[in-house]
């Protein structure tokens, strides 16, 4: 008996999802995705390097592009071209999932020094580019592209809060409105990758502020970072209102209506783009605890008037914000009251 | 959605048009809906026989018209030496022999295939008018005495009939009754005597359908024709109700056998009744049933046997991704691994499936290390697999598992590119997910084989393709649906205990 009420208690009522707005992969396939994203558009986002260089041109701030590898002959002649560069991140363009990323963050005489801190040859830096090139880590293994960028440094607000890997900001952006955001802290489970599902903390973000409202990691409420302890509830990011404008820009740039905005700051640079994603994930909403549908269709009932960046990041502002739609409670932080 | 309205006008259509022409290829070539119909086939066999005097002799048999509740499915005939031609007299069929010297007892062999079929309706043809017979004296008299009798007790034609035969049949009743019937017949009697009254009404002869009978004559029975149908009667019992076995072989020409040229002529006939599957029985009366899969030569048949039963299984995955949620490895892959198992059988399917796959997956950990360039890898994964199947089928054949020869139904292929991904899917998402993947992919591809191996789904796929629509239609409308899916309920159960349950600490 007990045994059954357990297990029934991991399943709630679609009537339960649809009172709380939450969208789901068919529809978002369905009713998004296949609606407001063109076809013609998706190499802009799947492709990283075309996005490196669209998003250049349009003067949003992004990480800068140092060199591309497309052929395997030119991995031969690759030492020249790193020698002045003591860090910097090799990517495959089509990586999906943080796959094929290489961090150099120093040299050391004859080594290169990745992240971890462990030493690597330059032959092992010439073979990870060989492995992109036929296509190790892209989609369906197609032959890829390798490209060099400049490293990210992260800004030391968030030391305390990340394992390993770069914390970011995954902002929702609908027809060019900023409708949803969080952050996303590496663990140490999820291997210093920031995706919630191998086991990423997800901390939702009020719209409005840029402060966090509440973290979760496999999908229970947490309250403090598992390895560093740190506790994520005062969390706020700041220059929140340029950060929202940067995602929002990224429509123009795209023409995507349904995108997902990956942000890193810089401790120079601040908020710079990393990738944009034309299918972005769900569990968005079970991090911030609110669900994307009403968002959504309060922005595809206003009047499809141009309306300036700076307008749409305002307008998310105000009817986005996280705490109102939950302000019959006291604060997420806190033990919910009583239904 | 501006496209609503067009859109499930197509699936109306696509619904209609399938159904109702599968519907209509029933009803037209009589293929039956289910596989295990069966159909009880009556060959009936004409025996005429006569003694020729040397000059030319011309032979009608009159056969059975087309008629309510039976199908001739063939005709075939044994006759050497004559000439035969089809021939048509007073409505109808006949077969006409013929030879321009005769000479002996001969015999002549007429054979049918007839199919009892309650779906088979011939529409009644209402009577010519006949000439009321004139009776002789003191005949009229009786028959107007024995009409007078039955007329006041009767409603219409069929009570009449009725009466009539039950006046005549009563052995110490009426003197009248017993004067007609001492000269004439009494299906002729009963004939006239309702003409006589104005009721529309003939003679025929049938033929009582028993199982091995032989040497049977026709019986002669009265048909009264009223509500726009002909009810058989059985003169001496009354009106048969029950004429499932009862076939009508002569009911407007004047004889059943017509020898010009011979003597002693007689025709007497023998049955067998065999119960035989439906399709066959209507494959054999209409061919190739018109435009259909059976025109192909066999050999296509059989292929398309498998490709018919593959939208099955595309609407086993669609059903399993869109409502249920489920993730498989490959899209379709699951479908091909069902078309598999259809040859291999299920757990002998299932068993090589993992052995391959688990042997392929212990070696291609060896040639991850070896860096390869995709194509070569895949390339050596086929030339692993293709080695594998080799090994185990030489290895269980000398053990004397003959299931282990099953492994070659499986596409090497699709066994190389499942082995390249599972093992992409291990190194980058853990064992765990290869779990869900690999779990996913077989439990749809079982639900498919077994979908696919229900003999009426069979059956319907490959006589009925056009049900295909039907199915392309479901498939067009679960393509729409952008509700939850099932695993979605539990995935976002998390939501639920996220946003109410304390966190943890």
């Amino acid at each position: 008996m007990n045994f059954l009420k357990k297990y029934l208690t991991g399943w709630v009522s679609p009537s339960y999802l649809k009172d709380n707005g939450i969208l789901c992969m068919n529809k978002r396939n369905g009713d998004y995705i296949s609606r407001y994203n063109s076809r013609s558009r998706y190499p802009l986002v799947d492709n990283k390097l075309l996005t490196k260089e669209v998003v250049e041109k349009a003067k949003i701030a992004a990480p800068k592009l140092i060199d591309v590898v497309r052929a395997q002959y030119e991995i031969e002649h690759i030492a020249p071209r790193l020698e002045n560069l003591d860090q910097f991140v090799v990517k495959p363009a089509n990586g999906s999932g943080g796959k094929g990323i290489l961090v150099i963050v120093a040299r050391d005489g004859e080594y290169f020094v990745k992240s971890s801190g462990v030493r690597i040859t330059l032959s092992a830096v010439e073979r990870h580019m060989t492995n992109i090139l036929s296509g190790l880590h892209s989609l369906g293994g197609k032959p890829d592209v390798a490209f060099i960028e400049t490293l990210v440094h992260v800004s030391d607000y968030f030391a305390d809060y990340s394992y390993e890997g770069v914390p970011d900001i995954r902002i929702i952006v609908f027809k060019g409105y900023p409708v949803m955001g969080m952050l996303r802290l590496a663990t140490h489970q999820s291997d210093g990758k920031a995706n919630l599902h191998q086991g990423a903390v997800g901390v939702g973000l009020d719209l409005a502020t840029g402060k966090a409202t509440m973290a979760v990691q496999h999908n229970q409420r947490v309250t403090h970072h598992p390895d560093t302890g740190q506790p994520l509830e005062h969390i706020e990011i700041a220059n929140w209102k340029q950060l929202l404008i940067l995602a929002a820009r990224c429509f123009e740039v795209t023409r995507l209506g349904y995108l997902g905005c990956d942000i890193v700051i810089d401790e120079a640079r601040g908020p710079l783009i990393l990738e944009l994603n034309a299918r972005p994930g769900l569990s968005v909403q079970i991090a911030n605890g609110v669900g994307l549908l009403p968002r959504l269709r309060c922005i595809e009932a206003l009047d499809d008037l141009p309306v300036s960046v700076e307008e749409r990041v305002e307008f998310s502002m105000a009817h986005f914000a996280t705490r109102k739609t939950v302000d019959t409670q006291e604060s997420l932080w806190a033990e919910p009251a009583p239904a | 959605m501006p496209h609503r309205g067009p859109f499930l006008f197509l699936i109306a259509l696509l619904v209609i048009g399938g159904i109702g022409t599968a519907v209509y290829r029933h009803r037209a070539f009589a293929i039956p809906f289910s596989p295990d119909q069966a159909q009880t086939v009556w060959q009936v066999e004409a025996r005429v026989q006569f003694a020729g005097d040397g000059s030319a002799t011309n032979i009608f048999l009159t056969l059975p018209p087309d008629q309510t509740g039976f199908r001739i499915v063939e005709s075939t005939r044994a006759s050497s030496g004559f000439g035969y031609s089809p021939a048509y007299r007073d409505g109808q069929p006949q077969a006409h022999w013929s030879k321009r010297e005769v000479l002996g007892e001969q015999s002549l062999f007429y054979k049918l295939e007839i199919v009892e079929d309650g779906d088979h309706v011939v529409p009644a043809i209402p009577p010519a008018t006949r000439t009321v017979p004139s009776w002789r004296e003191p005949y009229a008299t009786a028959s107007q005495h024995l009409l007078s009798m039955a007329m006041p007790i009767s409603a219409d034609g069929l009570s009449l009939a009725q009466q009539l035969i039950q006046i005549m049949s009563d052995e110490r009743g009426d003197q009248n009754a017993a004067l007609l019937m001492a000269e004439y017949q009494t299906a002729t009697l009963l004939q006239n005597l309702l003409l006589a009254a104005d009721v529309p009404a003939r003679t025929v002869e049938i033929l009582t359908l028993e199982d091995g009978r032989r040497r049977q004559d026709l019986k002669t029975y009265v048909e009264v024709f009223q509500d726009g149908s002909w009810h058989l009667f059985d003169p001496e019992r009354g009106e048969v109700h029950e004429r499932h076995n009862l076939l009508l072989w002569v009911t407007d020409a004047p004889s059943v056998l017509d020898v010009v040229g011979g003597r002693n002529s007689r025709v007497s006939f023998s049955m067998i009744s065999a119960v035989r599957p439906a399709l066959a029985v209507s494959q054999e009366q209409f061919g190739d049933f018109g435009f259909s899969l059976y025109s192909l030569p066999i050999a296509e048949q059989g292929f398309f046997k498998l490709i018919m039963l593959m939208p099955i299984g595309a609407l086993v995955v669609v059903f399993m991704r869109i409502i249920v949620g489920l993730k498989t490895s490959g899209t379709f892959m699951p479908i091909l691994i069902a078309l598999a198992f259809l040859q291999t059988e299920l757990v002998p399917g299932l068993v090589s499936f993992l052995l391959v796959v688990g042997t392929g997956l212990a070696i291609r950990t060896y040639l991850s290390e070896l860096n390869l360039l995709l194509i070569a890898r895949i390339a050596v994964l086929v030339l692993i697999v293709i080695g594998i199947i080799t090994v185990f089928s030489v290895l269980s054949y000398r053990l004397g598992l003959i299931e282990g020869l099953n492994i070659t139904f499986f596409p090497m292929i699709i066994l190389a590119w499942t082995i390249e991904r599972v093992s992409i899917t291990w190194e980058e998402n853990g064992p765990r997910e290869v779990a869900v993947q690999v779990g996913g992919s077989l439990g749809v591809a079982v639900l498919a084989y077994l979908m696919m191996s229900v003999p009426l789904i069979n059956h319907l796929a490959f006589n009925f393709p056009e049900l295909h629509m039907v199915i392309l239609a479901i498939i067009l409308l679960l393509g729409r649906y952008t509700g939850y899916r099932v695993m979605e309920l539990r995935r976002f159960a998390a939501f639920r205990s996220a946003t109410n349950e304390p966190p943890a600490t």
